[in-house]
């Protein structure tokens, strides 16, 4: 059986690390900050690994099927008998799967950062937030609780929000922190009524009792929760497409994934842990969580699911064609696989082989935090090497930064979906699924594969090949000296995740992760896998063709499209659409006349009151004169009136 | 030679309370006023004293009710006059328009 | 234990403050009483957690009963359920935090704190209270020391906040005592001011209809109700730090306290009559006074504006009659009062190093005042509801509280006031980001951080906030019977 102490260990020992290092680190741990918070992960890393596989291999299985264990329960807030906030552990394949990928990714981020941040002068609260956000991380995913996880939900996005405002100087990394805060926010706000909702036809927070509740046919909760409905769709529907809003925004799906290219403000191991690898697939992994009841008990909602993730996908993939600095095409590229592993989830069905699309998302999730994290960490050594995040700076590197660019290849070869390595496997999973269920998503699907080829190739030679820049060059002669690749602390992680991105794909994923539990075998179709090959070798030769040496190829092409080119470069103007919606009519429209309001009319209503009251004194004021005499007329005039009155009216 | 009835003596009183009020009123100056306020006074006393003569011969509550309104109206002078010569003191006057702080 | 502590020691410190010869006997005497006072509170909370652990079902605990008036029935009646030891734990937390923010007033310090003091004893002794009379006169000892507190040692317009703040409150209180008097004299032959007589008793309909609306408005005045709302903005940005932060923390608290415990506890249908106007009026604060925060430029004008946002929880709570969604609203008050005094101590601070309070004039303070900023941070982070502080248990009981009503109406309300968080974050962001963030200013790069008074009193706060976030359980379980007993009387149990 599972030792829930060792599991409540895995959060929890980062939690330590970041009150030790957040508490005392600017004193005590200035220099060791990061190695003790390196040392604390390794733990929790052990643990992890220890635990999925105690799950996977020893305890997990009764009669063939994975079960879903709650080895810790500990009610936290309870609002009434049924309904109550637990904190509490939840232990089934996704979540051991989750907790493996969020500490190895983790902890090669924070060996790599030993090296990376190694001269900043907030070192340790570099480390404290680092910490803070593994727990975090780890405790979204160990969630058994619906609000549990809305609370590890938030916490992830305040971690992600200080870490991309970690060189809080820069007014460009406050804004996109600010961002990335505020625009998952308002799709938290869509989480919260959503699980307002399902808690209230349910009557539970808590998730095995709420998946059951929802989707066995003869529960009375799933009657009410489908029979009421609200603008003729489903209570249920509208619940769970309003928790999907809250994932959306979390992995930057569209239209909330604005924030996503603005957060590569922060420092870029960062942006490989949090913003490719871990917190950015929360939204997926909310997803799968309560995938029994998108899928048996609101398809709507799934449908919903599975177009905002195609959409996404191209539409990610387009714009990475065209932009020029190095992380936000990474970052757009991110949005686009998490597109995918969306619409993997959203063709699915529940159960047996129809469930394909399940274990082909969580399979792309695995392989993709590998590839990406190994991209994203190459392209902070490339930075460090060049300081800069733009291609024009770059240009063959190869020779400068060979371990980097071998590594990067691989994880560019992944990516694409060349044959034999893991995002290959994982990607013809997801085709199949798509291919299964729906040929438009389908479609869409393998044109983004393409284009997928396309970009990460173009980035890869304009790195690499292509003829040096000036800039870069000098750039790099008065640093490269120095540092060089930057030290084995860069390295090891590099050829770590290289490994990862390269082999993961051969674990036989279907046998542990699938929508019921049973094992699912996935085959291997040769003919299937000849359309995406091809079209991502075509993406391959084209970016080849173009970026491999300095030429005016590219300048021509974007030229002759110029429309889509200049639609694409500035992200189909997105940005400009929320800003005008938050300056113009948010802040010019409701809050500038609500502050208006309250200052002339509310405040304007209490001052009338006082300045009448002090007029109406200063006109009666002159009876009040002083004079004795005239008083003595006051009195002599009220007297013979009050005598009249009591003598003619009040007899 | 007819007795005086009570509306004479009534009327002399009424004629008086009016005079004191009228002087009340228009002098400024303060002892004017104080003798002013003497003259209702002493037109309530005779008030008094017809009603008493005239309805109600056999009682005597009248004849005290003057004796107490002329106790009072002595003690009232002795005070009013103490103010008058303070404000005599602070104001080097005894005029009532150079007298107007009670509205403060 | 015996209740009259906890107003007789406040009274003996306010009195060593007079009769101490300089400030820093003020300052020791002030200090000390106040902690102790914190002492007992938590004894009080232990205590009364073991009295109801050994069963003792009593509504309320450590009653004492003397008579005042006996002719008028007006007894001198006090005693704690769980709802009041909560109030008491927030005061004396508050009060301490004042006490050692205002470490370096130097003006008139003696008359400073014998004042606070003062005002801390109005507020012990209306949460204690059980007699209306009582409870009233407390209430009026609670708001006289505002008035000489923002008028004396204010800041900018202060002649006019004071008496703005002062001329609101007494209308609320005039409000409150046409309330009392009404449930008074409209009991029929027994005429009372005891709150448990009266419950039990119950109110004829007809009276309840009648004086519900003036107990409610006049306490909501004090919590900021909408539309009665001004005194709050001016009032808090003219007060002194430890003004501004019993203002915030304990007196809009009064309102709140009041509004549950007298006008909705004595007058169940009163509150289910006018239940759907408590909830326009209130989600009306709660957005309105979030969108009208965005638009503030001094620092404490936004944390004031946000207050009102904030309270409008309190009231909502109240407004939605489930059990969970008053718990809620008390657990609001709790947090809100512990959050708000945080923020305005903090705001203090940064004013007393920067002197000025706009926001567009900072920047940048994260690198000269790192423990300041990261107090600005937490009070910031808990303002917008984030887990591990009271705001978000506090918020997340409301809202799971409100949805509990299924009517369309109630849901609206509550898609409202959820929607604020979202523009919570909008200005708490927006003032993190400019005031803490960002490159710094040139005339800013040599003020120094808090000094150690001000660390205490904000490391005393971040803990009740911290231990309320992490760990809701023990408030819970202390307001929750509460709650249960006021949420019968309105179920007509």
């Amino acid at each position: 059986m599972p030792n829930a102490i060792n599991i409540a260990l895995i959060p929890l020992l980062p939690l330590a690390g970041f009150l030790l290092l957040g508490l005392f680190g600017k004193k005590v741990f200035k220099n060791s900050a990061g190695i003790i918070g390196t040392l604390i992960l390794l733990i929790s890393a052990g643990l992890a690994i220890y635990t999925a596989y105690g799950y996977f291999f020893d305890y997990g299985k009764v009669n063939d099927v994975y079960q879903k264990l709650i080895p810790l329960k500990y009610t936290w807030l309870e609002f009434s008998k049924d309904v109550s906030i637990d904190m509490g552990i939840i232990l089934d394949p996704i979540s051991a799967m989750m907790i493996v990928v969020v500490t190895f990714v983790s902890l090669m981020v924070h060996v790599y950062s030993l090296g990376y941040m190694k001269d900043e002068e907030r070192y340790s609260t570099y480390y404290a937030y680092l910490s803070l956000f593994t727990f975090s991380m780890l405790g979204l995913v160990l969630s058994s609780n619906i609000f549990q996880i809305y609370i590890f939900w938030e916490l992830v996005g305040v971690s992600s929000f200080l870490l991309i405002g970690f060189y809080y100087d820069r007014p460009s990394a406050v804004a996109a922190s600010k961002k990335a805060f505020i625009v998952t926010r308002f799709a938290d706000l869509g989480f919260l009524i959503g699980i307002l909702v399902l808690s209230f036809y349910s009557g539970t927070l808590d998730f095995n009792t709420l998946i059951q509740k929802l989707t066995s046919p003869e529960s009375s909760e799933l009657k009410t929760a489908v029979a009421s409905s609200f603008l003729g769709v489903s209570a249920l529907t509208w619940g769970l497409a309003l928790v999907f809003i809250g994932g959306a925004g979390k992995s930057a799906m569209f239209p909330l994934h604005i924030w996503l290219p603005d957060a590569m403000e922060g420092p870029t191991p960062v942006s490989a842990l949090i913003h490719a690898a871990t917190m950015v697939v929360a939204g997926v992994y909310l997803v799968a969580r309560l995938f029994p009841v998108f899928a048996l008990s609101a398809p709507d909602a799934l449908s919903i699911v599975a177009n905002v993730g195609a959409i996404s996908a191209l539409f990610a993939a387009i714009i990475a064609c065209t932009q020029t600095d190095i992380k936000r095409v990474l970052a757009y590229s991110t949005m686009s696989q998490i597109g995918y592993m969306m619409f993997a989830l959203g063709v699915s069905k529940y159960g047996g082989e129809d469930g394909l699309g399940y274990t082909a998302s969580m399979f792309h999730l695995f392989t993709h935090a590998m590839f990406k994290a190994l991209l994203f960490l190459g392209a902070g050594a490339v930075i460090h090497y060049v300081h800069s995040n733009d291609m024009k700076d770059m240009g063959g590197l190869r020779k400068h930064l060979p371990i980097t660019h071998i590594t990067f290849l691989l994880a560019c070869l992944s990516i694409a979906g060349f044959p034999l390595l893991a995002g290959f496997f994982s990607k013809e999973e997801i085709l199949l699924a798509a291919y299964q269920h729906n040929a438009i998503i389908y479609w869409i699907a393998l044109i983004t594969s393409g284009l997928t080829a396309f970009y990460m190739f173009r980035l890869y030679f304009s790195i690499f090949w292509n003829s040096p820049s000036p800039r870069g060059e000098s750039r790099g002669e008065v640093h490269g000296e120095h540092h060089g690749e930057g030290g084995a602390a860069m390295m090891l992680p590099l050829l770590l995740l290289a490994v990862g991105a390269v082999f993961a794909g051969y674990i036989p994923f279907g046998h542990f992760v699938s929508s019921d539990g049973k094992a699912l075998e996935s085959e291997f179709h040769l003919s299937f896998s000849i359309a995406p090959v091809a079209l991502g070798l075509i993406g391959i030769l084209t970016a080849m063709w173009l970026y491999k040496n300095e030429n005016e190829k590219p300048a021509k092409l974007a030229a002759s499209l110029s429309g889509l080119y200049k639609s694409a470069y500035h992200k189909f103007y997105i940005d400009e659409l929320y800003l005008f919606i938050t300056k113009k009519v948010l802040f010019n429209l409701v809050a500038r006349p609500a502050a208006w309001f309250d200052k002339t009319v509310v405040d304007g209503l209490v001052n009338f009151t006082g300045n009448t009251t002090q007029d109406i004194s200063e006109r009666i004021k002159s009876v009040q004169s002083g004079k004795v005499q005239q008083y003595a007329i006051y009195f002599l005039v009220s007297a013979v009136a009050l005598a009249l009155l009591f003598i003619y009216v009040w007899k | 030679m007819t007795q005086p009835g009570l509306y004479h003596l009534l009327f002399i009183s009424a004629a008086l309370f009016f005079i004191g009020v009228y002087g009340f009123l228009t002098r400024r100056n303060l002892i004017t006023m104080l003798m002013s306020v003497e003259l209702i006074l002493n037109s309530v006393n005779l008030n008094f004293i017809a009603f008493n003569k005239y309805l109600w011969p056999h009682r005597l509550d009248g004849v005290f009710f003057t004796v107490f309104v002329i106790a009072i109206a002595a003690a009232e002078a002795a005070v009013a006059i103490a103010i008058i010569i303070n404000l005599y003191r602070s104001h080097q006057s005894i005029d009532v328009e150079n007298a107007e702080e009670l509205k403060y | 234990m015996n209740l009259l502590l906890l107003i007789g020691l406040p009274l003996l410190t306010a009195v060593g403050v007079l009769l101490s010869r300089n400030t820093q006997q003020v300052r020791s005497i002030a200090f000390a009483g106040s902690a102790l006072q914190l002492v007992l509170a938590i004894a009080l909370i232990y205590l009364f957690q073991k009295e109801r652990a050994a069963g003792v079902a009593a509504q309320m605990l450590f009653e004492q009963n003397y008579a005042l008036f006996p002719s008028l029935n007006i007894n001198f009646h006090i005693g704690v359920d769980g709802i009041s030891v909560a109030m008491i734990l927030l005061t004396a937390l508050v009060v301490v935090a004042g006490v050692l923010v205002s470490w370096r007033v130097e003006k008139m310090t003696k008359e400073f704190y014998f004042l606070l003091i003062l005002l801390a004893m109005g507020a012990y002794g209306f949460f204690i209270s059980l007699d209306l009379f009582v409870l009233f006169f407390f209430l009026e000892i609670a708001v006289i020391p505002k008035y000489l507190l923002i008028g004396t040692w204010g800041s900018g317009k202060k002649e006019y906040s004071a008496n703005k703040l002062a001329l609101m409150l007494m209308a609320g209180s005039s409000l409150v005592i046409v309330g009392i008097l009404g449930m008074y004299f409209g009991n029929g032959e027994h005429k009372s001011f005891d709150i448990i007589q009266l419950a039990q008793a119950g109110i004829s309909p007809a009276v309840q209809k009648l004086f519900f609306p003036f107990l409610f408005v006049g306490f909501g005045i004090f919590t900021a109700l909408f539309p009665f709302h001004t005194w709050v903005p001016d009032g808090h940005s003219s007060a002194p730090t430890a003004g501004s932060m019993f203002l915030a923390g304990i007196s809009m608290k009064l309102g709140g306290y009041g509004c549950l415990r007298v006008a909705t506890y004595l007058m169940p249908q009163g509150a289910q009559e006018y239940s759907s106007w408590i909830i326009v009026l209130s989600s009306i604060a709660i957005l309105y006074g979030a969108f009208a925060t965005m638009m503030q430029r001094d620092l404490k004008y936004m944390n004031a504006y946000s207050s009102i946002s904030h309270c409008g929880f309190v009231l909502l709570g109240i407004g939605m009659l489930t059990k969970t969604a008053i718990t809620g609203a008390v657990m609001q008050m709790v947090s809100h009062g512990l959050m708000t005094a945080l923020f305005f101590a903090v705001i203090g601070i940064i004013y007393e190093r920067t002197h000025t309070r706009q926001i567009n004039e900072m920047g940048g303070l994260l690198k000269v005042m790192p423990f300041t900023m990261t107090v600005l941070f937490i009070a910031g982070l808990c303002s917008l509801g984030l887990p591990g502080f009271s705001g978000f248990v506090a918020e997340m009981t409301v809202f799971m509280g409100s949805w509990q009503n299924a009517d369309a109406f109630h849901r609206i309300a509550t898609v409202i006031a959820c929607m604020s968080i979202v523009v919570t974050a909008v200005y708490i962001l927006r003032a993190i980001g400019q005031v803490a963030m960002g490159p710094i200013k040139e005339t800013y790069t040599r003020l120094s951080d808090a000094s150690w008074n001000e660390k205490l009193a904000a490391a005393i706060l971040i803990i009740g906030i911290v231990a309320i976030g992490v760990a809701p359980f023990w408030l819970n379980d202390l307001i929750k019977p509460g709650a249960e007993i006021i949420m019968n009387k309105i179920s007509g149990k």
